[in-house]
C-alpha cells in the first residue's frame, strides 16, 4: 500500500496525505468534529491545496462504502462492541492451513465447532455471507463469530 | 447586579433597555462582520468607542452588570482556548515549535517592548505592550484558514504549532505580569510572582493528573448539568486563583486544559455561545473606558507598530514554514496569516487599565488591534499574488543587466 503521512494539526485534527499512483498529491483532513475534507495539492505550488469536498460522518460512511475495502475494519470494530458475550475474530489462512482448498460445506465448520463464518476478505475485498460451496484460498481472511471457545476451536480447525 | 434589581422597576426597566439595546446592536454588528467576511472584534471595539466615555452615548445604570459580564467574558475566552488543544497536540506543538516560538517572542514582543520604552512608559506598561504585539489571534487565524481553504495546506501545521507555543507562553506570561501589577516592594513582588508560578504549576499538575477522571465525572450528566457544572467550576477556580493574586483568566485556561476527550468536545459546543455573548461584552466594555480622542492621538504609533510587527510576523512565519520545508509562497502565506492580533491582545492590555500609562496603553492596543485584525486577513488573502509580483519583478531586474551587456 502507498505510504500515508499523518500530520497532527493542533486545534483542527489530523491531516493524512499521500501521492497517488498517477503522481497527484492528495490529502484528507479529519476534523475534531468528525468532518472530513478531501483536498488535492496544486501542481505549481505543492504546499497549497484546493478543497474538493467536505463530508460529515454519514457522508464519509457512504463514500467509504462505495470505495469499499478498509471500511470493513471500522464496521467490524463497531460490531465487536455491540456483541457482548460473543467473540468476533479475524482468521488469516496460510498456505498450509487445513481449510485451504476445501469448501465451507465440506468443512462442516458450524456443526463441528458452533462458530459461524460471517464474511471473508479476499484481496482486500469483503465477501459477506459466504455459502456452503465457498472455497477457501490461501491468504483469505475469515471473519468468524461465536462464543469464545467456539471461535477458538474454529480458528484451530481452519488454520491448524 | 442585585442593587440594579432592588432599585425599583423604573431603574430595572432602564437597565433592561440599555443592556438589550447594547446586545442587540452587537448582534447587528456581528452580522455585518459576517457579511464583510471579517471577524467581529474590530466592530465591537468601535462600538465601545462610540458609546462609553467621551463618546456619543454613555451607559448609565447597567455599567456594573456590563463590567461583570466583561470579566466573565475574559474567563470564557481563556477557558475555550484551554479546551482547544489536547495533551497530545500540546506535546506535538512543543516538540517542533520552540525555535520559531523564540523568534516570535524576540521579534514581535521585542518591538512592542521597545516602542513602550521609547514612549517613556514604565517598564511594566512596556511589558504589557510587548504582550499585546506578541500574541496572534487564534480566533481570527482559524477563521481565515477555514475561509481561504488553507486548512489542508502544508504550511498550516507550522502556523498552528506557533499558536500552541504562544498559548503556552501566555500561561506563564499572564500570571507573572498580573502578579507584578499588584506590585509592592521588590520582595513583595518577587513573593507574589513566586506564589503565582506555584499556583499555576499546582493547578497544571492537578489538571494533568486528575483531568481525565474529572472529565469522566463531569461527562456523566446531560447537557444541562454539564454546562452548569463547568461554568461554575470555571468561575470557582478563577476566583480562587484571583484570591492568590494569580490572574483568574489563567485559572480558567487551566480548567480548559484539564478537560479532555468526549467531555471536552461537548463542553466546547455548549460553552461557545456563552463565550461569544460574554466576550462581545468584554470587547465593548474595554473601549468604553477609552476616550476616542486618546485613540486618535495614538493612531500614528499604532500604524507604525502594526507595520513593524507585521514584518516581524512575516519573518516568524517564513522561518517556521521553512523549517517544515515549505516553498516560498507557502512561507509568505504562513507569515501573513499571523499578522492578525485580536482577543488576547485586548485581554493583556486590559490588565494594565489601572497603571499610570494605562489609558495610553489601552488606546494604543485598541487602535493596533483594529488595524491588524482588519488588514491582516486582507494581507494574507493577497499573499500569493504579491509573491508572484515580487518574483516577476525580481526576474526582470535580473534580466535587465544581462540585456545591456
Amino acid at each position: 500500500m502507498t505510504e500515508v503521512q499523518e500530520t497532527i494539526l493542533p486545534g483542527v485534527g489530523v491531516r493524512h496525505d499521500f501521492t497517488t499512483t498517477e503522481g497527484r498529491n492528495m490529502g484528507v483532513v479529519v476534523h475534531h468534529d468528525g468532518r472530513r475534507e478531501i483536498v488535492m495539492y496544486k501542481d505549481d505550488d505543492p504546499d497549497a491545496c484546493s478543497s474538493i469536498v467536505s463530508l460529515n460522518p454519514t457522508d464519509t460512511q457512504t463514500l467509504g462504502e462505495i470505495l469499499g475495502v478498509s471500511v470493513v475494519a471500522e464496521v467490524v470494530s463497531e460490531v465487536r462492541q455491540e456483541l457482548a458475550g460473543f467473540s468476533l475474530d479475524w482468521v488469516e489462512l496460510g498456505d498450509d492451513s487445513p481449510g485451504v482448498g476445501g469448501t465451507i460445506g465440506e468443512g462442516e465448520y458450524r456443526s463441528k465447532t458452533g462458530a459461524s463464518i460471517i464474511a471473508v476478505i479476499r484481496n482486500a475485498r469483503p465477501l459477506p455471507s459466504p455459502g456452503p460451496d465457498f472455497t477457501f484460498f490461501a491468504g483469505d481472511i475469515a471473519i468468524i463469530v461465536g462464543s469464545k471457545d467456539e471461535v477458538q476451536q474454529l480458528r484451530t480447525t481452519l488454520c491448524g | 447586579m442585585v442593587p440594579v434589581l432592588a432599585a425599583g422597576s423604573a431603574e430595572t426597566a432602564l437597565a433592561f433597555i440599555e443592556v438589550g439595546a447594547l446586545i442587540f446592536g452587537l448582534g447587528m454588528l456581528a452580522r455585518l462582520a459576517g457579511r464583510l467576511g471579517i471577524t467581529a472584534v474590530p466592530l465591537y471595539l468601535i462600538a465601545g468607542l462610540v458609546f462609553g466615555e467621551g463618546g456619543i452615548v454613555t451607559l448609565d445604570v447597567s455599567e456594573d452588570f456590563v463590567s461583570l459580564a466583561a470579566e466573565i467574558g475574559v474567563l470564557l475566552l481563556l477557558f475555550a482556548l484551554g479546551l482547544e488543544y489536547s495533551d497530545v497536540e500540546l506535546r506535538e506543538g512543543l516538540r517542533t515549535g520552540i525555535p520559531p516560538g523564540l523568534v516570535d517572542m524576540f521579534s514581535s514582543a521585542g518591538i512592542g517592548l521597545a516602542l513602550g520604552l521609547l514612549l517613556g512608559w514604565s517598564p511594566l506598561a512596556a511589558t504589557l505592550l510587548a504582550g499585546v504585539t506578541w500574541v496572534s489571534s487564534s480566533g481570527v487565524i482559524s477563521k481565515v484558514l477555514a475561509d481561504l481553504g488553507r486548512v489542508g495546506n502544508r504550511e498550516t501545521k507550522s502556523v498552528l504549532n506557533l499558536l500552541v507555543i504562544e498559548d503556552l507562553a501566555m500561561a506563564i506570561y499572564l500570571p507573572v505580569v498580573a502578579a507584578v501589577i499588584v506590585g509592592g516592594t521588590l520582595t513583595e513582588t518577587l513573593g507574589s510572582v513566586a506564589i503565582a508560578l506555584v499556583v499555576v504549576t499546582v493547578i497544571l499538575l492537578a489538571a494533568l493528573r486528575f483531568g481525565r477522571g474529572l472529565s469522566d465525572q463531569l461527562g456523566r450528566g446531560n447537557d444541562e448539568t454539564l454546562l452548569l457544572a463547568v461554568f461554575g467550576l470555571v468561575l470557582l477556580v478563577a476566583g480562587i486563583a484571583q484570591s492568590f493574586d494569580v490572574s483568574g483568566a489563567i485559572g480558567a485556561f487551566l480548567v480548559g486544559l484539564a478537560l479532555s476527550g468526549r467531555t471536552e468536545e461537548r463542553v466546547l459546543v455548549l460553552v461557545s455561545p456563552l463565550r461569544d455573548l460574554f466576550a462581545a461584552t468584554f470587547f465593548v466594555f474595554f473601549t468604553f473606558q477609552i476616550d476616542p480622542r486618546d485613540l486618535i492621538g495614538m493612531l500614528g504609533w499604532a500604524v507604525l507598530l502594526a507595520f513593524l510587527t507585521a514584518a516581524a510576523k512575516v519573518l516568524t512565519g517564513w522561518y517556521a514554514a521553512r523549517r517544515m520545508e515549505v516553498g516560498t509562497r507557502g512561507r509568505f502565506r504562513a507569515g501573513t496569516v499571523l499578522i492578525a492580533r485580536g482577543e488576547f491582545s485586548i485581554v493583556i492590555a486590559a490588565l494594565g487599565v489601572d497603571l499610570a500609562d494605562g489609558p495610553e496603553l489601552g488606546a494604543l492596543a485598541a487602535a493596533y488591534v483594529l488595524i491588524t485584525a482588519v488588514l491582516g486577513p486582507i494581507a494574507t488573502r493577497y499573499s500569493d499574488p504579491m509573491v508572484g509580483w515580487f518574483q516577476r519583478r525580481g526576474s526582470k531586474t535580473e534580466l535587465a543587466p544581462a540585456a545591456v551587456s
